[in-house]
């Protein structure tokens, strides 16, 4: 089985360095392509090889930098890499920055490529500071080796790329806050229209991808569409890293191919439940999907199927529920995560988040009352609807929320009927 | 307009233009909070949700937010969907999580736009049950109190505050639901316009800390409409009042002039009004001090030194009415009578006039100006001098960011994506002062040079406009900028008392003109009615040609304190000429101090009368209260001196609407002042405008101490205004409408009611009356002369807090101002010898003076830099250059307290 992304990846944790990477091919689609073919052709490439994001919405990566407007000559235009990886449950990213950091540059320099931009930046995740050193030297390397910086491989080609580290806010993945942070400026999302391919970092036009994606672009660019779309099992083309964390016998991260089994993920790669535990249900996608259940176990891992399911893929990396944990606890840990992160621009979620927090407070003491429910049920479509809010943030935290009001109703139920948490005095409270 | 379907009805509604804005305009009732027709729109309270549907099967429709939503043919929306309702009702709901249920002792209820919004969505029961958050507030100076707790996060107030006006120091703190406004530290507030927060905040977070002092509920208030009398400018104001003192002064909405915003010298300023300098009686020097004399006597006794008298000088002000000076004039004859100002100063204020007569460029409003893609700033300081014009300024620099918007079809209510895609452009500002200025943060060049170089550079544009050629790379540069620009703009002023900077900026002006018609000009004059002053025949040559005269038999003196316009031994000089010096103002000053008559004079607030602005816009401010016994307004006592020394055309000089109509009739210049604002005969449905709103009871016991009866309420005989409760505001025209208010709207955002679209002109038209016609013939050529001098140039240096007369003496305004001290360039002080903190002696006339220095290379080199009109300065200001030596001995002081615009930015 092919593991492009992967294939650098050691298993002692050490980081690929630059004479490595080029001994197994890197860079070689650096060479073969800047100066050689044009922009215009790479994109042509990623768009037939019909990658998807891999941050989160699976939007069509080549049809994303085809809006970028034609070079006018008036400033810079930029690449982002997404870095931030903040959803809970995601490790995917780490992975690729800690332990072969060069597929990350020689992606964002092909896709710089493609849309001309001259000046990329990669904005890591806070807490990644062995990934962000590792970065940071590997971008010397390459810088030093004629790879970044003014006339890539000889070319006429120049591209500037720094590695900023974030200053720690959940938001920032989102790809307007994002800019906005990286502007040096409070990170509220933008409204969009207008979309950062026209008016985005310093108000001109930018390619925000995530890392994963952009490390798609180098084997894209290496073997050809056909071959990517040959990786994925179904609908879905290329591989994608899967994770699973919670109580599973062997969590962790692994490629596999688009279309892959959630049952394969958890029993196979995962090594299946712990001893003494039942699964109850997972955020497919990481923390702020909707709840799926054991009868969703043999749906493939594709984007539309998991939609259709009613969650979304997502991250791509599962949160396992057991049946020895509060489903209702779960949700109020992750709703206090998602109203400590939010960014405070708009009402529902600024306001609203804190208040489903405190339903959710009083139903775990004990204190909660029939009502409550109703007040959950309604301050979730009220901020859980799209439209309601100023970004997406608010619709992704309701997600576990609604989810699990529908799946696990007797829970929440019993936690009134009892007038305290049915799982107290077991591992989480 | 174009075809939309509202709740399924077909109606039309304004294009380009967001739902919300078009909604608003067509009277249509929708909550907002973070929206504001100034600051356009970012979509953060999301209170103005409505549901939009795909077409005419979609009955279920989608959320979205009227302020993010452009109005389109066609295009079918719910405002009373069960659904929008709802989600409305639930922003409001979830708003109150954390705002306190402090109402009855909160400054803005009664006014408050979130009070409104909750009726308005009907939420009343709250479900939450959870604790709130608190914040410790801050200490934001003297003018603005801050009550965070009650913030809702709209982020109406960082959005005007850094977006709009420029300044740094406030901003949003901490994310989620506890988010904080404020400062990095407790400190004043550093912006200039920091006061409109007071009326951008939608709740009673940010407010008026000079009203908190003597509260008041705005359905307490009385209010007549007015006008700024704080610089040149003209912005329209509604000062307010209860018990004989005024209480606060906010925001006039005019589009033409000052549009939603006030400089914090316009709002604060006014406090002179109730301080205890006020002349309360007339009086009569008895020996060295003043006995309180009933007025007739007094008006008795003066009026038989005029019918006895040879010559009656009249000096006049340029700080009172037209209808003043117009009265005091026809009292003693143009040929005596002058203009109160020194003779550098009147011969500016002259040249500015004729300016604005001759001119070829387009006298622009504030409004206006706002809409050029290039300005020219001559030596005038904008922000200390004129500082609503500055804020103007500083959206003309945006002009270019407009395009590179449209460019990308991006329209421009969408605030915060223009402002992002406008960080690539600004429209060329180029600034040529002597000292720094506020403006610099957006400057393409910003030049500092002396006077005397700001006008040889001045020159030198006009003739490289002329010529086409520009030797000077830098004058080549700016002649570039302003031929490229569409709608050009030259600003400069008197704030540098310099003739030949203006003149300079005439025939830059007037040599663009020659190629651009749409060019402008905009000249700060140096108070609320100096270009009325200047219209106004007078005997020229300053109040200098009054002491060659000799002795005055008598004199009268309007509104006036001569010590400012003359140096120290001059002024001693002309008051000890004039055997009968009579005084007519409102507070003491030294001329006061020196006359042997003074009548009391009402101020702005408490008498009508009419100012032409710097634009030559002649604009009407009303009595908002009657002033207390025997203060009267000056116009009055001159009108009634007349009738008393017999004066056969004063006797139809009785109401304030025949001043008015005889100086229309006299004097052609000032035809259409009449039409400023209705005369006193105008009745509003069969009754008159009321100063009071509908809610105010009338009633009062505040005077039951020394009286049980209630007062009866005064009758107004002067203005068609009535002080009282009874009458309507509905279409009263703009210039006699006291105050805004309409059912449901109890805030300022009431205003909205009374335009004839959101943020646009007012329904029936902005107030004011243009008095100078464009000029017909072509523009004079003003021929330089300019003379170096071999002595230190003084540069006045005007602050918006203390170098105005008036609003100086203001409590507010005095925490504010700053020390005097001078600041000189570090070449300059090299060849003096001195450092900062030194002291600078220098001589004027018989007097020798000392004024601490401070070394910045931040000045212009080669001119000391003074604070103008200060009271340790003022004298200075009367000379145009002076020798300076090192003051010794001098006890050093500590470090000067220097204020935020001379730091290093």
């Amino acid at each position: 089985m092919d593991r492009p992304l992967t294939k650098n990846v050691r298993a002692d944790g050490s980081p690929t360095d630059l004479p490595a990477y080029e001994a197994s091919g890197g860079y070689e689609a650096v060479r073969n392509t800047v100066g050689k073919t044009t922009g215009a052709a790479v994109l042509e490439l990623v768009k037939a090889a019909n990658l998807r994001g891999r941050g989160g919405a699976g939007f069509p990566t080549g049809m994303k930098w085809s809006f970028v407007p034609p070079v006018d000559g008036k400033g810079h235009r930029y690449l982002v890499a997404n870095a931030d990886e903040m959803e809970p449950g995601a490790f995917k990213d780490r992975l690729i920055l800690k332990r072969d950091p060069h597929q990350l540059i020689e992606g964002m320099i092909l896709a710089a490529y493609a849309i001309s931009a001259d000046i990329g930046y990669i904005f890591v995740r806070a807490e990644y500071h062995l990934a962000t050193s590792r970065l940071r030297q590997a971008v010397a390397d390459a810088r030093n080796r004629g790879l970044l910086g003014a006339n890539i491989a000889g070319s006429e080609f120049s591209f500037e790329l720094s590695v900023h580290q974030s200053a720690g806010r959940y938001i920032c993945g989102e790809e307007t806050a994002l800019l906005n942070s990286l502007e040096g400026k409070r990170a509220i999302p933008r409204a969009k229209p207008p979309f950062p391919q026209v008016s985005g970092l310093f108000g001109r036009p930018t390619i925000v991808n995530n890392v994963e994606t952009l490390c798609n672009v180098v084997h894209i660019v290496a073997n050809g569409p056909d071959w990517f779309k040959g990786l994925g099992l179904l609908q879905d083309a290329g591989t994608k890293l899967f994770g699973v964390s919670g109580r599973v016998k062997r969590p962790g991260c692994w490629e596999l191919p688009m279309g892959t089994t959630i049952r394969e993920i958890i029993e196979d790669h995962a090594g299946g439940m712990c001893d003494g535990y039942a699964l109850r249900g997972f955020l497919p996608g990481g923390g702020s999907t909707d709840f799926l259940v054991p009868e969703h176990l043999d749906l493939p891992m594709e984007y539309d199927t998991i939609m259709k399911a009613g969650s979304r893929m997502g991250t791509g990396t599962m949160i396992i529920l057991d049946d020895r944990t509060c489903p209702v606890g779960m949700v109020r840990n992750l709703e206090r995560f998602f109203a400590r992160e939010s960014c405070g621009f708009c009402t529902p979620c600024r306001e609203g988040l804190p208040w489903v927090c405190h339903l959710l407070d009083r139903l775990e003491s004990g204190a909660g009352k029939a009502e409550d429910l109703e007040d959950l049920d309604r301050q979730g479509r009220f901020i859980g609807d799209l439209g309601n809010t100023h970004c997406a943030h608010a619709p992704g935290a309701i997600e576990p929320l609604s989810s699990a009001l529908r799946y696990f109703a007797d829970d929440f139920k019993q936690h009134i009927d009892d007038g305290c948490c049915p799982y107290a005095g077991g591992e989480i409270q | 307009m174009t075809r939309v379907f509202i709740d399924q009805q077909e109606i039309e509604l304004a294009t380009g233009v967001t739902l919300l804005e078009a909604l608003l305009s067509a009277g249509v009732d929708l909550p907002y909070f973070c929206w504001h027709p100034s600051l356009g729109s970012v979509g953060a309270c999301r209170q103005c949700a409505v549901l939009q549907y795909r077409d005419e099967q979609d009955d279920r429709g989608r959320i979205v937010m009227s302020c993010m939503t452009q109005v389109a043919e066609g295009a079918r929306f719910g405002v009373l969907a069960p659904a929008a309702r709802t989600f409305r009702e639930s922003v409001v709901e979830n708003l109150m999580l954390n705002h306190p249920h402090d109402c009855p002792v909160c400054e803005e209820g009664g006014e408050c736009h979130l009070q409104d919004m909750t009726v308005m969505v009907g939420h009343r029961d709250r479900r939450y049950q959870g604790l709130k958050r608190t914040f410790r507030n801050q200490y934001l100076g003297p003018l603005v109190g801050h009550e965070m707790n009650r913030c809702i996060t709209c982020y109406r107030c960082v959005r005007f505050y850094q977006d709009y006006a420029g300044g740094d120091d406030l901003g949003a703190f901490a994310s989620r639901d506890h988010i904080y406004f404020g400062r990095s530290e407790p400190g004043v507030l550093e912006s200039e316009f920091a006061g409109n927060l007071v009326e951008v905040c939608p709740t009673g977070v940010f407010t008026d800390k000079t009203l908190s002092g003597r509260y008041t509920r705005k359905w307490d208030l009385q209010s007549a409409p007015s006008i700024c009398t704080a610089c040149s400018l003209g912005c329209n104001v509604t000062p307010s009042e209860r018990s004989g003192e005024l209480r606060r002064i906010q925001n006039r909405y005019n589009q033409r002039i000052n549009g939603y915003f006030l400089c914090d010298r316009g709002r604060y300023g006014a406090g002179y009004v109730n301080v205890s300098q006020r002349i309360p009686a007339a009086g009569v020097r008895n020996g060295g001090v003043f006995d309180a004399v009933p007025a007739d006597q007094l008006l008795d006794q003066v009026a038989q030194f005029i019918r006895e008298a040879p010559r009656v000088i009249g000096i006049g002000s340029v700080r009172a009415s037209v209808e003043a000076n117009y009265v005091l004039q026809r009292l003693v004859g143009a040929e005596n009578f002058h203009s109160g100002l020194g003779q550098r100063a009147e011969q500016v204020n002259n040249l500015i006039v004729d300016i604005l007569s001759t001119t070829a460029a387009s006298l622009l409003s504030l409004q206006e100006t706002e809409s050029c893609d290039a300005v020219l700033i001559l030596g005038e300081d904008t922000t200390n001098h004129g500082p609503r014009l500055a804020l103007s300024l500083r959206q003309a620099a945006r002009n270019a960011s407009f395009d590179l918007a449209a460019a990308a079809q991006i329209p421009l209510w969408h605030d915060a994506a223009v402002r992002k895609i406008g960080q690539q452009a600004h429209s060329p500002i180029i600034i040529a002062t002597p000292y720094a200025d506020r403006l610099d943060d957006i400057a393409t060049l910003s030049l500092r040079m002396t006077p005397l170089d700001i006008a040889q550079f001045g020159f030198a544009v006009a003739e490289a406009l002329r010529t086409g050629h520009a030797d000077d790379v830098q004058v080549g540069r700016v002649m570039g900028i302003l031929q490229q620009a569409e709608r050009p703009l030259i600003v400069s002023g008197s704030s540098l008392a310099n003739a030949e900077i203006l003149k300079a900026a005439a025939n830059v002006a007037n040599a663009l003109a020659a190629r651009n018609s749409n060019t402008g000009i905009v000249l700060c004059a140096d108070a609320c009615n100096a270009v009325g002053m200047g219209l106004l025949p007078h005997q020229v040559g300053g109040l200098e040609s009054l002491i060659s005269k000799g002795a005055i038999d008598t004199a009268i003196v309007l509104e006036n304190d001569l010590s400012r316009a003359l140096p120290p031994d001059e002024f001693r000089q002309l008051v000890a000429n004039i055997r009968h010096l009579i005084v007519i103002d409102h507070h003491d000053n030294p001329t006061a101090s020196a006359s042997t008559h003074v009548l009391p004079a009402a101020t702005f607030a408490e008498t009508e009368g009419t100012v032409v602005n710097n634009e030559a816009t002649a604009q009407r401010h009303f009595a908002v209260y009657k002033p207390a016994h025997p203060v009267a307004p000056a116009w009055q006592w001159l009108a009634r001196l007349g009738q008393i020394a017999g004066k056969a055309e004063f006797a139809r000089l009785v109401h304030i609407d025949d001043v008015i109509g005889a100086c229309e009739r006299d004097l052609p210049q000032f035809k259409g002042i009449a039409a400023a604002a209705p005369d006193a005969g105008f009745r509003h449905r069969g009754a008159r405008v009321p100063r009071m709103t509908h809610r105010a009871s009338g009633r009062t016991a505040l005077v039951a101490d020394t009286h049980i009866h209630e007062p009866q309420q005064p009758i107004d005989r002067e203005s068609p205004l009535a002080f009282s409760m009874e009458g309507s505001l509905i279409d009263v025209p703009a210039a006699l409408r006291p105050y805004v208010w309409a059912p449901g709207w109890n805030s300022n955002q009431a205003v909205g009611k009374f335009q004839a679209e959101i943020g646009g002109s007012q329904k029936g038209g902005d107030p004011g009356q243009r008095l100078i016609p464009r000029a017909a013939a072509p523009p004079p050529f003003y021929t330089p002369a300019l003379i170096p001098t071999a002595l230190l140039p003084i540069v006045p240096r005007h602050y918006i807090f203390g170098s105005e007369e008036l609003s100086a003496m203001a409590p507010a305004i005095r925490e504010l101002t700053p020390a005097a001290g001078c600041v000189i360039h570090p070449n300059v002080a090299m060849d003096l010898g001195v450092s900062s903190g030194d002291g600078l002696q220098y001589q004027l006339g018989s007097e020798s003076f000392t004024l601490e220095v401070w070394v910045d290379a931040g000045v212009a080199d080669g001119c000391v830099v003074v604070p103008y009109g200060l009271p340790a300065t003022r004298q200075l200001m009367t000379v145009p250059a002076l020798a300076f030596v090192r003051a010794d001995p001098w006890e050093r002081k500590s470090d000067p307290d220097l204020i935020t615009s001379d730091r290093e930015r």
